[in-house]
């Protein structure tokens, strides 16, 4: 039973795993130390030497690139990670248990989605110092009513399914309810939703490096270094321009993942093999 | 015969109007009882009544007698016991009540290890063997699939195999066969009549399809508008039925061995009144053609001739 995959999931699929590959790639491997500050080196255009030229510091402007999408990677992973294992729950609850628990948690949501992600990471920056971890928590916490209202829409129409009041009458408790038949059933519309917040964190990461509240130098990032090269754009053009397509196209890349996953896993638009028998 | 399920004055509530209005009958140990009557008659939530599983917001008050308890009355973590192990239903759309997303092996196994503590491989094996006794072909291989990879009358064997699993006392039905094909209709029919027998269990089979119950069951009752109108043995009720309603369902059924030429199928003229809007009195009374200014006041369940039926006027007496 092979279905063909939708175009996006592959050209997606591909987009990702490049970063993915080069991420882990830095760990053992760059053509240089993304930190060795070479000052004679600065502003070299593209070379052998340095494939794609260095920085102001005379940096290899390739390896730091390379250093940046582990960076990057990071970011996206913790940010899901955090929307999840809070966003998750509360909207699972909320789908079951209905009533005044439901109201709570969803003006809650409403009130955590009327602040933007920006003003929250500068909170988290002025009482901490500004870091990738407080990026990472600001983005991840304003993906959680996000992810909790995703659930939740999900998760009432599954709870409206024959499949839930047969698993009462077979005597199922609430709990057990809700992990195998709730969450599994939601568990489509999640996948999709994590890889275009994936997206979307790196996309506000970049932003907030930028704006100087995400990584600190001399930490790689891909904001970061996008902003850098604005005051060096006449002597360095090419320095914006890096960043610029590694931003692009890891963005790209999940959104059209995302977007993929979509088509394979929406029932809907699958077209399924009658039933044997 | 002693008392599977005693049900005395049920009501339902649905928002301001009571859709189940004082429901009483009971269920002899072992005996199959058919529940019949059109949409909108209030069955299936006599039924979800007597499971405790009424939707959100519904309410249920009078009493569901089951050794000795009342089954209105108990806490949710008491009726979960019950639920699956003494208590089981099996669903009309066997299309929706299995969970796409889980192997039939799991659902199959879910009641053995909620109820009955089987570690989950003993569980398997026990499902694979339920899934043999309801006849599903090939069943090792069929507990590895997924429900949409079963046709609909596998998938309700599925379902019934689940329902039997702790051999329960009380099974009820809620229209087993009405998403089924004909042929396919029969084959479950016997296949719950079997199962029922070989667990000496105690079944409400709901339908609105009259031969099912003629074919499957001992005793019948028939609900119009929330009440019971009719009750009695099958023989009773279908030899000799005493309510117009009862007489027009059956009068409504399409005669197969005769000739129909110049004969137009019965109906019951007008519709179902929706909730809330039946009339004061007899609910039939606006449909009934015999109906006169007596039926403004509900008439009482009463022995007329052999069997309990309400109504003023009955089939077949001078009243």
């Amino acid at each position: 039973m092979r279905r063909r995959l939708p175009p996006s999931l592959l050209i997606g699929g591909a987009l990702v795993a490049l970063v993915v590959v080069v991420a882990l790639l830095s760990l053992v491997w760059t053509p240089a130390d993304p930190y060795n500050v070479v000052v004679p080196d600065r502003f070299q255009g593209t070379s052998l030497r340095h494939l794609l030229g260095t920085d102001q510091f005379g940096r290899d402007e390739l390896s730091r690139i390379m250093a940046a999408a582990r960076n990057t990677l990071e970011v996206g992973i913790v940010t899901i990670v955090i929307a999840f294992v809070i966003g998750v729950p509360v909207g699972a609850l909320a789908a079951y248990y209905r009533g005044p628990l439901e109201e709570v948690a969803m003006r809650g949501a409403d009130v955590l989605l009327a602040f933007p992600a920006i003003l929250l990471a500068m909170l988290f920056a002025a009482v901490f110092r500004p870091s990738t971890l407080t990026a990472m928590a600001a983005i991840g916490i304003a993906f959680v009513p996000v992810f909790a209202r995703v659930v939740r829409g999900a998760g009432l129409q599954v709870m409206e399914m024959d499949y839930v009041t047969a698993a009462r009458t077979f005597g199922s408790r609430g709990w057990w309810i809700l992990i195998r038949h709730l969450l599994p059933n939601v568990s489509s519309v999640l996948i999709v939703q994590a890889t275009i917040a994936f997206a979307v964190a790196i996309l506000a990461e970049a932003a907030l490096s930028y704006l100087g509240l995400g990584t600190p130098p001399p930490a790689a990032s891909w904001g970061r270094m996008l902003s850098e090269s604005q005051n060096y754009l006449y002597q360095a053009p090419l320095l914006a321009l890096w960043p610029g397509i590694a931003i692009a196209l890891s963005v790209l890349g999940f959104n059209l993942l995302g977007d993929g996953l979509r088509d394979l896993l929406d029932p809907k638009l699958v077209e399924r093999l009658p039933a044997p028998g | 015969m002693a008392e599977a399920l005693r049900v005395e004055d049920l009501r339902v509530r649905v928002g301001g109007v009571e859709a189940v209005r004082g429901v009483s009958f009971e269920l002899e140990a072992g005996s199959r009882t058919g529940l019949i009557g059109e949409s909108g008659s209030g069955k299936t939530l006599t039924a979800l009544a007597l499971m405790g599983l009424l939707p959100e917001g519904l309410s249920a008050t009078g009493g569901v007698l089951y050794a000795g308890r009342d089954l209105l009355a108990l806490s949710d973590d008491e009726l979960c016991e019950l639920r699956g192990d003494r208590l089981a239903m099996v669903f009309q759309e066997p299309m929706t009540a299995l969970n796409p997303v889980m192997r039939i092996g799991d659902q199959v196994a879910e009641p053995l290890t909620v109820h009955r503590g089987l570690r989950h491989r003993q569980a398997l094996a026990a499902a694979t063997e339920l899934l043999d006794r309801v006849r599903i072909p090939d069943p090792a291989e069929k507990m590895r699939s997924y429900p949409h990879q079963l046709s609909g009358g596998q998938r309700q064997r599925a379902m019934i195999a689940m329902a039997m699993a702790c051999s329960p006392d009380l099974l009820v039905a809620d229209e087993p066969t009405t998403a089924l094909d004909v042929t396919v209709q029969a084959q479950i029919l016997r296949l719950l009549d079997e199962l029922v027998d070989e667990h000496g269990a105690t079944m409400l089979l709901i339908t609105h399809d009259l031969p099912v119950v003629a074919s499957t069951c001992d005793r019948v009752l028939v609900m119009y508008g929330g009440r019971i109108v009719e009750t009695g043995s099958v023989g009773e009720v279908f030899d000799r039925p005493r309510h117009p309603y009862t007489q027009a369902l059956l009068d409504a059924i399409p005669p197969l061995d005769r000739e129909v030429e110049g004969r137009h199928l019965r109906a019951i003229p007008g519709a179902v009144p929706g909730l809330g809007q039946f009339p004061p009195g007899c609910p039939f009374r606006n449909r009934c053609p015999k109906a006169d200014q007596r039926c403004a006041e509900m008439p009482p369940l009463a022995v007329v001739g052999d069997h309990p039926t309400a109504c003023w006027h009955p089939v077949g007496s001078d009243r």
